[in-house]
C-alpha cells in the first residue's frame, strides 16, 4: 500500500525478531508463514499449562509496546482464573500516536504472527474470544487481517478444538472510525462495546472488569507479535536481546529531519545518538540537531545534550522522558519549537474526548493560546500561562491523554523558552519563510 | 434502501459480538463506504439492526472523526500536517491541494469529485509528508506527485 | 436519592481526613466519608445515587502514598488511608479546574436564571479562580429550545452529565446524549433537535449551572426575590413535597428545593410545571347566583344566604334525603372531615360520595379482619423494598413518584419487581417477571395467582410469562410490597390481602388512588356508609361515638352512593346537589341534562367547570396553594399543606362549610384548620399522628382500622384515566401542561 515498502530500508544494525519475515515474498500468506516457524509457538504453548505460558512471557521481560511499558506476562497474570463472565483478549491496533507507524508493517507483512500471538494470549488466560481493534484509517490492514483470519480458520489454527487440544478460540476484527483516544485501553473497550470512546474509571482494571464486564487483556500489536518468538526461543533468549529489565527488541520509527526515515528493529537499550546518526543516517543537509521526540508526540522532548541515552523504558524515564511508542521524531536546527508545540497541542485538543474538564478545556486553551502566540499576537505572560495550563492538566485527568498533551508542551517551554522570547521580541515567527518545511 | 450486500455485511458483522451494539461503529463505517456519508436512513437502519435508540448511534457519529453526516467528494483527500509531516512539508502539501482544487478544509469541489481535509497523524510518519485518498495511502508527497495524482483521479472519475 | 453504598458491612474502616480520624463502613466513597464528618469536598459530576463519572476532577484530594492527586468520588476508603483535602496542592488543583471551567463559560451571571443559586458561582466564590488569564475568544453557541419546557445553553454547560444520568438512571427515559467531541462536546436531545420525553424537568433541577433552564421560569426573576414555602403537590396521590416559589402573590416555580420528604428531588411534569392553574386568569373570584337562567356575580353574604334558604326550603318540603353531596379528591382532610360532619349532622343525610379511584375501604377492612393493620407500606418503603408485586395501574403516568421509587428499588437495591398488567406499561422494563394479561384481566389474574391456577392461558396476552411463575417466585421472596390499582376492588381486595399475608415475611400493601387526597376523602368518610376512620354508619357504637364527639344526632338511613345519587336525580328523588371541588359531568360522565332537573345545585370550585356552569350558586374556592391543612397520600401518609399566597375573592372549602354550618345555626368549635386537625387526631381512628413531625414538614403514616361496609358495585371505583400530563379538570387550566407536545401525540414508545 502506498509507498510503504520504500521506507522499510533496513539497517545492518537491526536485530530482526518480529520483522524477520518481512522481505520474504508473500510473507502475509499462511503458507509462507508456516514455512518460517509459523504457528509452531502456538502448538508449543498449547502443550504447556496456561500458567507456564504466562510465566515464560513474564520472565522474558517483554513490556507493553503501546507506551506504558508494563510487564506483559504480569498483566496476563492479573486475570482471575475463575470468572463467571467470558474472558477476552483485545489487540490494540489503534495506532495513532504521532510519529508512530510500526503496527502497519507488522500487520501488512506478517498478520499471522499477530494472530498467533493473540491466540497464545487467549490460551494463557483461558479466553475463547479475541478482537483486533484496527484504527479506522487502516482499512487495508483490516482487509489483510480478515483474509489472514480466514486462512487460519481454514487450517485449524483458530476455531474449535485447535490442533486437537480441545482449546477453542475465535478472533474477529473491529474497525475504529477516527479517534486517538481509543488507543487508551479502557476507551478502546468502550468503543468496542459500541459506545463513545470515553475512558473508564480505574480501578477496576480491564484484567478484572473489561470487555462486556469480563476479565480482559488488552495488548498492543507489537507486544503480541513478540509472543510467538518468546515461546519458540525461550524467555531467557528474549530477555538477553535487550537491556536490563527491558527484554527483546523494539521497533523504532524514525521520522522528521532524518536521512533514512523508516521502521527499524533494534535491541532494547540501543543508544539514541546511534539511532539518529548511524541507523537514520543523520540529518539532511548536514544540519544540526535541535530536538528529538524519543517515543511519539506525547513524550517530553530531548535536546542534543540528552541523546546519549539507551533507548529503553527505564533509561528514558530516568532523564524525564519516555520510550513511549517508539516514534523517534527528529527536528533540525531550523525548526520552530513554538510551531512544534502548537502543532502537538492542536493534535491533543482535536483528540481530547472531552470527558473530563482539565483535558477538554486545557488542551483547547493551549491550542488557542499557542496559535495566537505563534501568529505574532503573544503577550509577555503567555509562556508562563501556557506552562501553568499544562501543569494544571498534568496528573489531573481521568486518562493519560492529559499528560500526553501536557508533557511535550512543558518540556518545550522549559527547554526552548528562548524561542518564545524571540517570538515576542520579533512579534512574529523567526523561522517562518525559512526552513521549517522542506517543500 | 440499503443494498442486499450491505445488509448481509451487517448481519455478518453483528454476529461477531455477544452484544449487538458493539457493531455500531463498524456498521457506520461500512454503511458510509457504500452510501458516501451517514444518512438518516443509515442511522435508523443501524439502530434497528443493533437494537438501540437512534440517539445512541448519533452520539457515536459525533465522536468519531471519520464519520460525516453530509455527502462529500468521490475522492476525499486527507492531508496529514501532524508533527512528522509538518517537519517534511505537510502544510505545503495541504496548501498545494487547496490551491489546485480551490477548496479549503472540509470543503468539496462543486462537481462533487474532491473533498479536502486536514487530518491528524495517519500513521505514515516515515513516509512523510503523507495523505490518504479515501482509504489509500500516498506518501513522500511532492507537489508534482499531487498534480499527477489529481490528474489520474479526475480521469478515473469521469471514466 | 439513597446513597450508592448499600448492605450493612461486617467491619469498619478507619481513615484520617485532614488530621481527623474517623470510622466508616468499608465500601464508602471517600467523598461521602468526608461529608459525614463535615468536610466538604467540592464536586460537579459526582451526585449521590447516580453512577460515578470521574469527569469534573473538582474533588481531587491528596492521599498519602499515592503518586498523584486522586478523585474522592471514585476512591473507596481503605484502612489506614491518610487524606488531605485542604493543602496547597489540592487547593491549587481545585482553583485550576475552576479556571478551566470558566474559560469558555459566559459570565452572564447577572441575567442567568441560576445566578444566586449556581454551584459554579458558589465554587468560584469559595475556591478562587476569581481572576482569569484566558485571553482567547470564548466558544459561543446560540441557546437551543429542546422543548417548550426545557432550554439548553451550551456555553454555560460544564458537561457534568448529571442531566443524562438522571434521565437514564432516575427516569428511565434516556432522552439525552452527548454530541461531538472534546471542547465541542454538547448535550443533545433524543429527537432531532427536540426532546421527546416525560418532561419531568429533573434535568433542569439537577443542572448545577444555568445550562438547562425551565420554559416557565426563565428570565422571570432572581431567586432572592422569591419567598419559598414547602407544601404538598396537589395533583396525583403520591404526595410529593414541593417548594412553591412566590413573588408578588404569584407562583413562579415549583421544585423540591430542600430535597426533603420521601420524593427527595423528584417531581414529575405536573408537579414541576402544572401548578400554574393556580395563576390562571380563568379562576373565579366572585360568587355567582343564577338569576333568570344566567349566572351573575354576587356577594358571599348573598350566595351563602341564598344557599341556606334554598336548602332549608327543600329539606322542609322533601326531607333531608332529597339532598346529596359530592365531595372532592383534592380538598384537605380537615375540609373532608367537616363535609362529612356537615352532610350528616346539618343536612341530616348520608347521601355523600366522591369519585372513588381506589378501594381503600376494602383494603382497610381486609387488613383489619386479618389483624394486620401494621401492613400499610409507605412511599419511602417502596424505594428500599426487596420485592414488589404491581398489579394493574400505570404508575409512570398515574403515580410518577411511585414509578420512580420502584425504579430506585430495582436499581439501587436490586429489588425484584413483578408486574401484572393489561398494558405494556413502561415499568415492565424493570420487571423480573412481567405477566401481560388481556385488557381488563387484572382481577382474574389475581384470582389465578391466588388459586395457583395452572397456565390460565385464556387470560394471558400472547407470549406472556405464566402467572404461576410469579406465584412461585413470590414464595421465595420476603417482605413483598403488593401494589394494586383500581382494577382490584371489592372482595378481590380481601382475597389478595389474605393471600398476600401468607407470603414469607411482612407483606405490605398499597392501593393506588389517583388524586392528591383520594385517600383522605375515604379516610374522612366522604362515603355514604363510612364515618371518618372507616367505621360503618350502620354500626351503632360507631354512630354513638361520633354523636358524642359532635354533640349531634346522625342519620341512620343508609345513604346513596354516586350511582344512587345519579339515579335519584333521574327519578326526581334527589332535589338538591352540593358539589365541592368536583366536576362530575366530566369525571363521572354525569348527564348534564339530569342536573337541570334539580331544584338546586351548589358548586364550589376554582374554575367555571361544566358542572359549575349549571350551578344555581357557584362559590369560588381557594386552591391548595392558598390554604392550610393536611392531605393523605395513597399510602396513608399525612402531610401538611401550607398557605403560600392569597387569592382575593375566594374562600377555602373549610371556610365555606363553616359559614354554611353557622348560617344553619351551628356553633362548631373550630376557628381554624388546626382546630379541626386536632379533633381528627384525637377522634379519628388511625389518625393519632405526631403533630410535631407533621408541622416540621414530615410525612406521618396513619394506621386506619375498621370494618366499613362492603363495596356494593365495582363500578363505583374507576380510574381518573389521567396521563403524565393531565390531572382531572385542573390540568385544563395549566398553560404549561397544555404546551407539552408529547401529550399531543402518541407516546407509547416513551412510556
Amino acid at each position: 500500500m502506498g509507498d510503504y515498502e520504500n521506507y522499510l530500508k533496513g539497517s545492518p544494525l537491526e536485530v530482526k525478531v518480529i520483522t524477520r519475515r518481512i522481505g520474504i515474498p508473500n510473507s502475509a500468506s499462511i503458507d509462507v508463514f508456516l514455512q518460517n516457524d509459523g504457528y509452531k509457538a502456538l502448538a508449543k504453548a498449547l502443550a504447556m499449562k496456561p500458567d507456564e505460558v504466562i510465566n515464560e512471557v513474564k520472565n522474558s521481560g517483554l513490556r507493553g509496546r503501546g507506551g506504558a511499558g508494563f510487564n506483559t506476562g504480569m498483566k496476563w497474570s492479573f486475570v482471575p482464573k475463575q470468572s463467571a463472565k467470558p474472558k477476552y483478549v483485545v489487540c490494540n491496533a489503534d495506532e495513532s500516536e504521532p510519529g508512530t507507524c510500526k503496527d502497519r508493517p507488522l500487520i501488512e507483512f506478517d498478520p499471522h504472527q499477530l494472530i498467533e500471538g493473540v491466540a497464545i494470549a487467549g490460551y494463557s488466560i483461558q479466553s475463547n474470544q479475541g478482537y483486533i481493534y484496527v484504527r479506522g484509517e487502516y482499512r487495508y490492514l483490516l482487509d489483510i487481517l480478515d483474509r489472514a483470519l480466514q486462512e487460519a480458520y481454514a487450517r485449524g489454527y483458530l476455531g474449535k478444538n485447535i490442533l486437537g487440544t480441545g482449546f477453542n478460540f475465535d478472533i474477529a476484527t473491529h474497525t475504529g472510525a477516527g479517534a486517538y483516544e481509543c488507543g487508551e485501553e479502557t476507551a478502546l473497550l468502550n468503543s468496542l462495546e459500541g459506545l463513545r470512546g470515553y475512558p473508564r474509571v480505574k480501578p477496576p482494571f480491564p484484567a478484572v472488569v473489561g470487555l462486556y464486564g469480563g476479565p480482559t487483556v488488552v495488548n498492543n500489536v507489537e507486544t503480541l507479535s513478540n509472543v510467538p518468538s518468546i515461546l519458540l526461543n525461550g524467555a531467557d533468549w528474549y530477555s538477553k536481546l535487550g537491556s536490563a529489565k527491558n527484554g527483546g527488541t523494539r521497533l523504532f520509527c524514525l521520522s522528521g529531519h532524518i536521512n533514512r526515515p523508516g521502521v527499524y528493529e533494534l535491541p532494547m537499550g540501543f543508544p539514541l545518538r546511534r539511532i539518529i546518526e548511524e541507523v537514520g543516517g543523520g540529518i539532511p543537509g548536514g544540519k544540526k540537531l535541535k530536538c528529538v521526540i524519543p517515543g511519539g508526540s506525547s513524550c517530553p522532548v530531548l535536546t542534543p545534550e540528552e541523546i546519549d541515552v539507551p533507548m529503553d523504558f527505564d533509561s528514558l524515564s530516568k532523564i524525564g522522558s519516555m520510550l513511549g511508542s517508539g516514534g523517534v521524531v527528529i527536528m533540525d536546527e531550523d525548526t520552530c519549537m513554538v510551531k512544534a508545540a502548537l502543532r502537538i497541542s492542536r493534535f491533543y485538543a482535536h483528540e481530547s474526548c472531552g470527558w473530563c474538564i482539565p483535558c477538554r478545556e486545557g488542551t483547547s486553551w493551549l491550542k488557542t493560546l499557542l496559535t495566537r502566540f505563534h501568529a505574532g499576537g503573544g503577550v509577555a505572560e503567555d509562556p508562563d500561562t501556557a506552562l501553568d495550563v499544562a501543569f494544571n492538566i498534568l496528573g489531573k485527568t481521568l486518562c493519560p491523554l492529559g499528560d500526553a498533551a501536557a508533557l511535550p508542551v512543558i518540556s518545550i517551554l522549559k527547554k526552548f523558552r528562548h524561542e518564545f522570547e524571540d517570538h515576542l521580541k520579533l512579534g512574529a515567527c523567526p523561522y517562518e519563510r525559512s526552513a521549517v518545511t522542506a517543500s | 434502501m440499503l443494498s442486499d450486500t450491505l445488509k448481509a455485511k451487517f448481519d455478518q458483522v453483528i454476529a461477531r459480538y455477544p452484544l449487538k451494539r458493539s457493531a455500531i461503529v463498524p456498521l457506520l463505517m461500512f454503511g458510509q463506504d457504500e452510501i458516501g456519508y451517514v444518512s438518516d436512513e443509515l442511522i435508523e437502519e443501524i439502530a434497528r439492526a443493533v437494537d438501540v435508540r437512534p440517539i445512541e448511534v448519533i452520539e457515536d457519529i459525533g465522536y468519531y472523526s471519520m464519520l460525516h453526516r453530509q455527502p462529500i467528494g468521490k475522492y476525499n483527500l486527507q492531508v496529514c500536517t501532524n508533527i512528522s509531516c509538518l517537519l517534511r512539508g505537510g502544510e505545503g502539501i495541504l496548501e498545494h491541494c487547496s490551491k489546485k482544487l480551490g477548496i479549503g478544509h472540509k470543503q468539496t469541489t462543486p462537481d462533487g469529485k474532491f473533498s479536502l481535509e486536514e487530518v491528524e497523524c495517519l500513521g505514515a510518519c516515515c513516509g512523510a509528508p503523507a495523505m490518504q485518498v479515501n482509504y489509500d495511502f500516498y506518501e513522500n508527497l511532492t507537489p508534482e506527485k499531487i498534480d499527477a495524482l489529481l490528474e489520474r483521479l479526475r480521469k478515473n472519475s469521469s471514466a | 436519592m439513597p446513597e450508592p453504598t448499600t448492605a450493612a458491612p461486617p467491619t469498619t474502616v478507619t481513615i484520617t481526613i485532614d488530621g481527623k480520624s474517623m470510622t466508616v463502613p468499608p465500601g464508602t466513597l471517600l467523598i461521602e466519608a468526608a461529608k459525614q464528618s463535615g468536610i466538604d469536598i467540592p464536586s460537579f459530576c459526582y451526585y449521590p445515587g447516580l453512577t460515578l463519572q470521574g469527569a469534573c476532577r473538582m474533588c481531587v484530594v491528596l492521599i498519602e502514598k499515592m503518586p498523584k492527586l486522586q478523585t474522592a468520588c471514585t476512591t473507596v476508603v481503605a484502612n489506614g488511608m491518610v487524606v488531605h483535602t485542604a493543602n496547597d496542592e489540592v487547593k491549587n488543583a481545585r482553583k485550576a479546574m475552576l479556571e478551566f471551567l470558566l474559560t469558555n463559560h459566559p459570565l452572564d451571571c447577572p441575567v442567568c436564571d441560576k445566578g444566586g443559586e449556581c454551584e459554579l458561582q458558589d465554587a468560584v466564590f469559595r475556591y478562587g479562580a476569581a481572576e482569569t488569564r484566558f485571553l482567547e475568544i470564548k466558544h459561543h453557541e446560540e441557546e437551543k429550545k429542546f422543548s417548550n419546557l426545557v432550554y439548553y445553553d451550551r456555553p454555560r454547560c460544564i458537561l457534568c452529565y448529571r442531566c443524562i444520568r438522571v434521565c437514564d438512571e432516575g427516569m428511565d427515559v434516556n432522552a439525552y446524549g452527548i454530541g461531538f467531541r472534546g471542547a465541542h462536546s454538547e448535550i443533545i436531545p433524543n429527537h432531532g433537535d427536540k426532546l421527546e420525553c416525560e418532561e419531568c424537568g429533573m434535568c433542569i433541577d439537577i443542572c448545577p449551572v444555568g445550562a438547562l433552564t425551565s420554559g416557565t421560569y426563565r428570565y422571570k426573576t432572581r431567586p432572592w426575590e422569591l419567598t419559598y414555602t414547602g407544601t404538598i403537590c396537589n395533583h396525583c396521590g403520591d404526595g410529593c413535597k414541593t417548594t412553591l416559589s412566590i413573588r408578588n402573590n404569584e407562583i413562579i416555580r415549583a421544585n423540591n428545593r430542600d430535597h426533603s420528604g420521601f420524593n427527595g428531588e423528584f417531581l414529575c411534569a405536573k408537579g414541576r410545571f402544572g401548578w400554574d392553574f393556580v395563576n390562571s386568569e380563568q379562576r373565579v373570584t366572585s360568587p355567582r347566583i343564577r338569576r333568570d337562567g344566567k349566572q351573575e356575580d354576587s356577594t358571599w353574604e348573598e350566595a351563602l344566604g341564598t344557599t341556606v334558604a334554598r336548602l332549608n326550603n327543600i329539606i322542609t318540603r322533601h326531607g333531608a334525603d332529597s339532598v346529596a353531596v359530592i365531595g372532592s379528591n383534592r380538598t384537605t382532610n380537615e375540609e373532608n372531615y367537616l363535609l362529612s360532619r356537615f352532610t350528616r349532622t346539618v343536612l341530616g343525610t348520608n347521601n355523600l360520595d366522591h369519585h372513588r379511584t381506589a378501594d381503600f375501604s376494602s383494603l382497610v377492612g381486609a387488613l383489619t379482619n386479618s389483624h394486620a393493620t401494621d401492613r400499610y407500606a409507605t412511599m419511602q418503603g417502596v424505594a428500599t423494598a426487596s420485592s414488589i408485586l404491581l398489579i394493574g395501574n400505570n404508575p409512570t403516568h398515574q403515580h410518577p413518584l411511585l414509578a420512580y421509587q420502584i425504579r430506585q428499588a430495582v436499581r439501587q437495591h436490586r429489588a425484584r419487581l413483578y408486574v401484572i398488567n393489561g398494558d405494556e406499561i413502561k415499568l415492565r422494563r424493570q420487571a423480573t417477571l412481567y405477566v401481560q394479561v388481556k385488557p381488563g384481566g387484572e382481577a382474574d389474574a389475581v384470582r389465578a395467582l391466588i388459586c395457583n391456577l395452572g397456565p390460565a392461558a385464556d387470560l394471558l396476552a400472547a407470549g406472556s410469562t405464566p402467572i404461576s411463575a410469579v406465584a412461585e417466585k413470590l414464595k421465595t421472596e420476603s417482605n413483598t410490597i403488593i401494589i394494586f390499582g383500581d382494577e382490584i376492588r371489592g372482595e378481590m381486595v380481601g382475597e389478595l390481602v389474605r393471600w398476600g399475608l401468607t407470603l414469607p415475611g411482612r407483606t405490605r400493601f398499597i392501593a393506588l388512588g389517583d388524586y392528591a387526597n383520594s385517600r383522605g376523602a375515604a379516610d374522612m368518610g366522604l362515603l355514604p356508609g363510612n364515618l371518618p376512620g372507616y367505621s360503618s354508619i350502620t354500626d351503632r357504637e360507631a354512630r354513638a361515638y361520633f354523636e358524642t364527639v359532635w354533640g349531634e344526632k346522625l342519620p341512620v338511613k343508609p345513604g346513596r352512593d354516586l350511582r344512587g345519587i345519579v339515579s335519584g336525580i333521574h327519578a326526581g328523588d334527589i332535589k338538591t346537589l352540593l358539589v365541592f371541588g368536583s366536576n362530575p359531568i366530566k369525571t363521572l360522565k354525569l348527564d348534564g341534562n339530569a342536573l337541570s332537573k334539580l331544584d338546586f345545585l351548589l358548586v364550589a370550585d376554582l374554575f367555571p367547570t361544566e358542572t359549575g356552569a349549571l350551578a344555581d350558586v357557584f362559590l369560588p374556592a381557594t386552591s391548595f396553594a392558598e390554604k392550610a391543612g393536611t392531605v393523605t397520600n395513597t399510602c396513608g401518609q399525612v402531610q401538611a399543606v401550607k398557605r403560600t399566597m392569597r387569592k382575593p375573592g375566594t374562600r377555602s372549602d373549610l371556610e365555606i362549610i363553616m359559614a354554611l354550618a353557622r348560617q344553619f345555626g351551628r356553633k362548631w368549635p373550630y376557628n381554624s384548620p388546626d382546630d379541626v386537625l386536632r379533633e381528627m387526631i384525637a377522634k379519628v381512628r388511625g389518625y393519632s399522628i405526631a403533630l410535631p413531625t407533621l408541622l416540621l414538614g414530615g410525612a406521618v403514616a396513619t394506621v386506619p382500622e375498621g370494618i366499613p361496609p362492603a363495596l356494593e358495585r365495582v363500578d363505583l371505583i374507576s380510574t381518573s384515566g389521567d396521563s403524565l400530563f393531565t390531572s382531572g379538570t385542573v390540568s385544563r387550566y395549566s398553560k404549561a401542561l397544555n404546551s407539552v407536545e408529547e401529550a399531543k401525540r402518541p407516546h407509547d414508545h416513551i412510556f
